[in-house]
């Protein structure tokens, strides 16, 4: 690299077309990547550590604070985490199954209110979080489930967003004619959805289940509302515990700390091994059906 | 109810071949569509449409001293739109839907702004370590909300933050980022931070869609990279930003999670915060579900009407791929 700039005395327009996007795209990259260090640096700090030394200055407390991450309240947040795996990842395995079968539906068939029910179950996007976590509260109490995990996964299951992205999806990657010659084959409706339209369907399901998954991760309100046992949370609302109560107990906060280092690590990484399946054209339109 | 099958397409036009023309010709009824819906219907019914009926009748509900006896007891009793009345009337409502705007005019531009900047950058042909640039401004994507309020409040807490330590060291104090005023940007930017990249791709990808013969048409014509960008390239990703745009704004009418986890840190951010932060209150702390319930309902009715509302200037171009 040095070789080709050395020698040049000054530089051409096209390097430093090349330079300005270059630079700007790594500003953006560090100002995402800032927060994450931070958080990983002040993970390995000790309690008088964290409020001393300069705050990018690695500690000497890493193996203490995990330690303490563990033990607290004899290892709650190992509960927290697989709560919020259960929530997250079951709930989106079963909620990418039914999204994917409507969307198969709406967009591979004909019948009657075919329209306007698409549309009624897409207006759900629309409804915000508050406005159906109260009544759902007020059910779930009623049936006797609050406080249980059946409240937070349940109402999870149902994504109109993940039906509008599943019919996008079968519209652009199932074709009719195939769908017939398996008719013409005699092979039943359900036959040609698991066997065809499911197969086919697959990098779109790999998609929803991802954005459902991250979804459901980061849900706040309704776990927040529904569950009062602490060792029910999600690791999301294990943390604000860890924080509301580090208000009057600051050795809380290098729990919290600790905490959201180690619940971020392993969610980058699903990140970065996942978003090679993505399929998110089916998100901006860029799928012709 | 029966449903009809798909013919394929073209079908009609094809030379019909003696075997195939008898089996496509004949329209089967199946009840295969509605055994696919059957699961996803009963769910939007339970936790859908029932939810949101039962809000609009609880809504109308209030809880009322009925004097029977010594001691008053509360019961839900018809009170009409008595609580719409007083929570349209509640300054604290409106005060927090004033912040709330305040809010989302630093977020929601700038994180769409940001989007459109990174998505238009990566799709650059001169511009180099894209693959680095996309994956890490896409990371905070997998980072929950709550959390990042969590990370970037202890980068706010001057005893913890990176950036009150530089300026204190500088001897210019501490960096009021809780302090009052500040705090609009500084909840911004959490906002900004975790929207940014998800939209980046979208747009990107959308970008990636366009056939780059167009982009040769305008460089032979002399046109520049920047007019490229701006005359071709972003009109034709507008209802990616459509979308996008749609979301932010959704998002931001419901930010909740945000502003209760950096409460424990501020004293800036009331109960009321936000509307609702205030509906929260009203329905979990004092104990009055039909007050919350309804304003829960005018904020749907809100971000229903904001929604339409960018739909009809936008000329309805999300969600445009079906009819």
């Amino acid at each position: 690299m040095s070789n080709e700039t050395t020698g040049r005395p000054a530089m051409l327009p096209h390097q430093r077309a090349k330079i300005v996007p270059t630079v700007l795209l790594l500003i953006g990259a560090f100002y995402s990547l800032v927060p994450v260090a931070w958080i990983v640096i002040a993970s390995t700090k000790s309690n008088a550590e964290l409020f001393s030394t300069f705050t990018f200055q690695p500690g000497t407390g890493l193996l203490d604070n995990v330690r303490d991450l563990f033990a607290y309240e004899d290892g709650q947040f190992v509960k927290w985490a697989g709560n919020s795996l259960l929530y997250a990842g079951a709930g989106s395995v079963l909620c990418t199954l039914i999204s994917t079968c409507a969307g198969y539906a709406f967009a591979k068939y004909r019948f009657r209110g075919r329209t306007s029910l698409f549309y009624l179950i897409l207006a759900g996007v629309l409804l915000p979080g508050m406005t159906l976590a109260i009544p759902q509260y007020i059910i779930m109490a009623e049936i006797g489930m609050v406080g249980s995990y059946w409240s937070v996964l349940l109402p999870g299951l149902i994504s109109p967003f993940g039906i509008y992205l599943a019919r996008v999806y079968a519209d652009a990657s199932v074709p009719d004619s195939t769908i017939e010659s398996a008719r013409i084959d005699g092979a039943s409706e359900y036959r040609i959805f698991t066997s065809i339209g499911l197969p086919m369907m697959f990098p779109g399901m790999i998609t929803i289940f991802m954005l459902q998954f991250v979804g459901n991760w980061n849900n706040f309100l309704l776990p927040f509302i529904m569950l009062a046992d602490e060792s029910k949370y999600p690791i999301n609302l294990g943390l604000y515990t860890l924080m509301s109560k580090g208000s009057g107990e600051p050795s809380l906060y290098g729990l919290a700390i600790v905490g959201t280092a180690v619940s971020v690590i392993p969610l980058i990484c699903l990140l970065l091994f996942l978003q090679r399946f993505w399929r998110l054209d089916m998100i901006s339109g860029g799928l012709k059906g | 109810m029966t449903a009809r099958t798909t013919p394929p397409a073209g079908a009609a036009g094809k030379a019909p071949g003696k075997a195939a023309g008898k089996a496509t010709g004949k329209r089967r009824t199946t009840m295969a569509p509605f055994v696919f819906i059957a699961p996803a219907l009963l769910f939007f019914l339970a936790f859908m449409a029932i939810p949101i009926g039962y809000a609009l009748y609880l809504s109308l509900q209030g809880l009322r001293i009925v004097d029977e006896g010594v001691f008053g007891i509360r019961t839900e009793v018809f009170v009409g739109l008595a609580n719409y009345r007083q929570m349209l009337t509640d300054s604290g409502f409106w005060a927090g839907f004033g912040r709330l705007g305040l809010y989302g005019i630093i977020a929601v531009p700038l994180t769409l702004g940001l989007a459109l900047l990174f998505a238009l950058l990566l799709d650059h042909g001169a511009a180099r370590s894209k693959r680095f640039s996309r994956v890490a401004i896409f990371l905070p994507y997998a980072i929950p909300g709550v959390v990042a309020s969590l990370m970037w409040g202890f980068m706010y807490l001057p005893s913890t933050s990176p950036f009150s330590y530089l300026t204190e060291k500088l001897g210019l104090g501490t960096i009021p980022f809780l302090d009052a005023g500040v705090i609009y940007p500084s909840m911004a930017n959490i906002a900004i931070w975790g929207g940014v990249g998800f939209n980046m791709i979208i747009i990107f990808t959308s970008l990636r869609g366009i056939p780059p013969e167009l982009y040769d048409a305008a460089r032979i014509d002399g046109c520049t990279e920047w007019r490229i960008a701006w005359r071709i390239k972003v009109p034709l990703v507008a209802p990616a930003l459509v979308l996008t745009g749609l979301f932010a704004l959704i998002g931001t009418l419901q930010v909740y999670g945000e502003p209760t986890m950096l409460s424990p840190m501020t004293t800036e951010i009331s109960q009321t915060w936000v509307p609702l932060m205030q509906v929260y209150r009203d329905g979990f702390i004092r104990d009055d579900l039909p007050l919350a319930a309804a304003g829960s309902v005018i904020l749907a009715v809100g971000t229903l009407l904001v929604s339409l509302l960018l739909l009809k200037i936008t000329q309805r171009r999300a969600f445009g791929g079906i009819q």
